[in-house]
């Protein structure tokens, strides 16, 4: 199983699609690897720097309907390179989602009310989360603020999905 | 219990429940080109599970990126057209015949009423307009329907269209299809299938269909998808009249998956296509959009006429009524992309590329090229493009670059005048 959790990344858009994920121009890539450095490089969002935001950044939250678009899986490898593998959003497109979710990796959705506190409260400040998987529970600790929890609920399948590891550990298991 | 089209084609592929609402499907084809598939190949041959569930019913081509660019999208071609090869994938489309995946399989009379279908694109949803489920996925499903033959879905809730009246002279599929987006929205029917029903939908060809439901995921669909009916096996029956004694038979069969009467809707919106009138995006998101009028005299750089969603037949015959004794604007790049080999000899026969190549465009081979900003016609920064694909979003065609996108008329019409303008064939409402 990865490891989820650690410092951040906040980015104030609902609609995010994967060509801003990882353009298109970057699919004649053939391994995930080489994607690490384009990671969000197109995305339209004022005052972000791909290069000087994402480094360290392990968590990112955001808004409704991140990873519309494009079916590319490459938008989950290229967070997946750049050690992001939970993904909190007040919603996501589904072919992403399930992508996150077939990588092993977490698409964590929370109500527009919840993401809407997260944001007033921690995306000036900047947060790390703590993912406890077992009980359901994101933990959130950010400089000068009382910890803060709060639950989530993945499906059962999701939850076998990154408990295995993935999709293809899990379907070659099974069928 | 009374049950939609989507549940129908569900219920009869579901193999395991392995939790509740979470179904896994048999497959009857996997697709396959050469951007998404490539990582999956070598994933498998990294485990050491190089196989295939049924070579014939895996469908492969060379689309996005032909002629390859570089060295790169030469080596994805390779890996495609090796593993092909290797597995005795019969259906295989190199370079001379190939073409836009989602126009060229359906020629190909891969896709039938009832069929489940997968395929690493978020465009295959086109595929309803056949009465299929045909679901885009990533790669990581792709290589489980290569090696299993099967693939996860929750079960779909429907959100039902019903599309009354006729479409207005000058007004067609794609008009139809921006409007439904701008009111459904760009996540409105996430995890939904879109049913498009009413006696507008009746009327449309198959063509036109094809580009409704290609859209169906610009709303966040997981698929669009009409009922099977006489036009779906009109155009059907070449490919399979060796199957079925007669019309009449294909189309008693194909019947039974039309949705009950008392099925449910998770949603339903009605459109009356009596006040329609020709649409253009605004801005990055697809479900934005202005009419063309309003939009008039805006300059534009280039026009793109091509892609899954316009580059069929039916659309360049459009272009060329519009296009006939005129020039393309100095200022307009036009570019049209005939869809597959099939398309570009009809459009010689036709005397289309002619007129296109008369009025000053340039035609190039079946590709998806520009649409997703490949190569092909790729933006510069500022530039601004009229494009008959489906996606507008910031950067697809270039960095930089806005993409309005149109119908193929609006589009030809725009190329001459050099900036968006509506076409001849729009009288305004008037017949």
């Amino acid at each position: 199983m990865k490891q989820f959790g650690g410092k951040v990344l906040f980015l104030d858009r609902a609609n995010i699609n994967t060509d801003e994920i990882i353009p298109a121009k970057y699919l004649t890539e053939i391994t995930k690897q080489a994607l690490q450095p384009h990671l969000l490089e197109d995305l339209n969002l004022p005052g972000f720097d791909p290069h000087r935001d994402i480094a360290g950044k392990r968590v990112i939250i955001t808004r409704e309907n991140f990873g519309c678009g494009s079916s590319r899986e490459h938008a989950a490898w290229a967070l997946e390179v750049n050690d992001i593998t939970t993904v909190i959003a007040s919603g996501f497109a589904r072919i992403f989602k399930q992508n996150m979710f077939n990588c092993g990796m977490l698409a964590i959705e929370l109500s527009p009310m919840v993401v809407d506190r997260l944001f007033s409260r921690y995306s000036s400040i900047g947060a790390t989360i703590a993912v406890d998987l077992p009980s359901s529970v994101l933990t959130v600790t950010a400089p000068g603020m009382t910890l803060e929890t709060i639950p989530f609920s993945l499906t059962p399948f999701e939850a076998a999905l990154v408990n295995a590891g993935g999709w293809v550990e899990y379907a070659d298991a099974m069928y | 219990m009374e049950r939609t089209i989507a549940q129908k084609i569900f219920d009869e592929h579901i193999i395991d429940e392995p939790f509740p609402g979470t179904y896994v499907l048999r497959l009857d084809a996997v697709f396959c080109h050469e951007i998404t598939t490539p990582i999956a190949i070598n994933d498998l041959v990294t485990r050491g599970k190089d196989r295939a569930f049924d070579p014939s019913k895996i469908k492969a081509v060379i689309d996005h990126v032909s002629p390859a660019k570089d060295s790169q999208s030469a080596l994805q071609g390779k890996i495609l057209r090796d593993w092909a090869r290797r597995h005795n994938i019969k259906d295989f489309f190199d370079i001379g015949r190939n073409g836009v995946c989602h126009a060229l399989f359906p020629e190909q009379g891969f896709v039938r009423p009832g069929m489940v279908i997968i395929m690493g694109d978020s465009h295959t949803c086109t595929y309803g307009a056949f009465g299929a489920f045909g679901a885009g996925v990533g790669t990581t499903d792709l290589e489980v329907g290569i090696l299993k033959g099967v693939c996860a879905f929750q079960r779909p809730r429907t959100y039902r269209v019903i599309v009354n009246g006729t479409l207005p002279a000058g007004v067609f599929a794609k008009d139809l299809i921006l409007h439904i987006i701008s009111r459904i929205g760009v996540n409105g029917a996430t995890n939904m299938v879109i049913e498009f029903i009413g006696p507008c939908i009746k009327s449309l060809s198959m063509e036109s269909r094809m580009t409704l439901c290609n859209m169906a995921i610009e709303a966040g669909a997981t698929c669009g998808i009409c009922e099977p009916d006489e036009e779906t096996v009109r155009y059907l029956w070449p490919l399979i009249q060796h199957e079925y004694g007669s019309p009449e038979t294909a189309l008693k069969q194909f019947r039974h998956l039309a949705s009950d009467p008392g099925a449910a809707y998770e949603q339903n919106l009605e459109v009356d296509t009596s006040l329609l009138e020709p649409l253009v995006t605004v801005g990055y998101k697809p479900d934005t959009v202005k009419t063309v009028r309003e939009m008039e005299g805006t300059p534009v750089d280039q026009v793109y006429i091509g892609s899954c969603t316009n580059g069929r037949i039916e659309d360049l015959r459009i272009v060329a009524q519009v296009l006939r004794g005129n020039k393309v604007h100095e200022r307009v790049r036009a570019i049209v992309v005939p869809a597959t080999p099939q398309i570009f000899r009809q459009a010689l026969d036709e005397g289309i590329i002619a007129t296109c190549i008369d009025a000053g465009c340039c035609v190039t081979n079946p590709t998806c090229g520009a649409c997703l900003g490949m190569s092909n016609g790729v933006l510069a920064e500022g530039e601004v493009c009229v494009a008959t694909t489906n996606r507008n979003f910031y950067g697809r065609m270039g960095k930089g670059g806005m993409v309005h996108l149109a119908s193929p008329a609006t589009a030809a019409a725009t190329a001459l005048a050099g900036c968006i303008t509506n076409s001849p064939l729009y009288t305004g409402g008037r017949s």
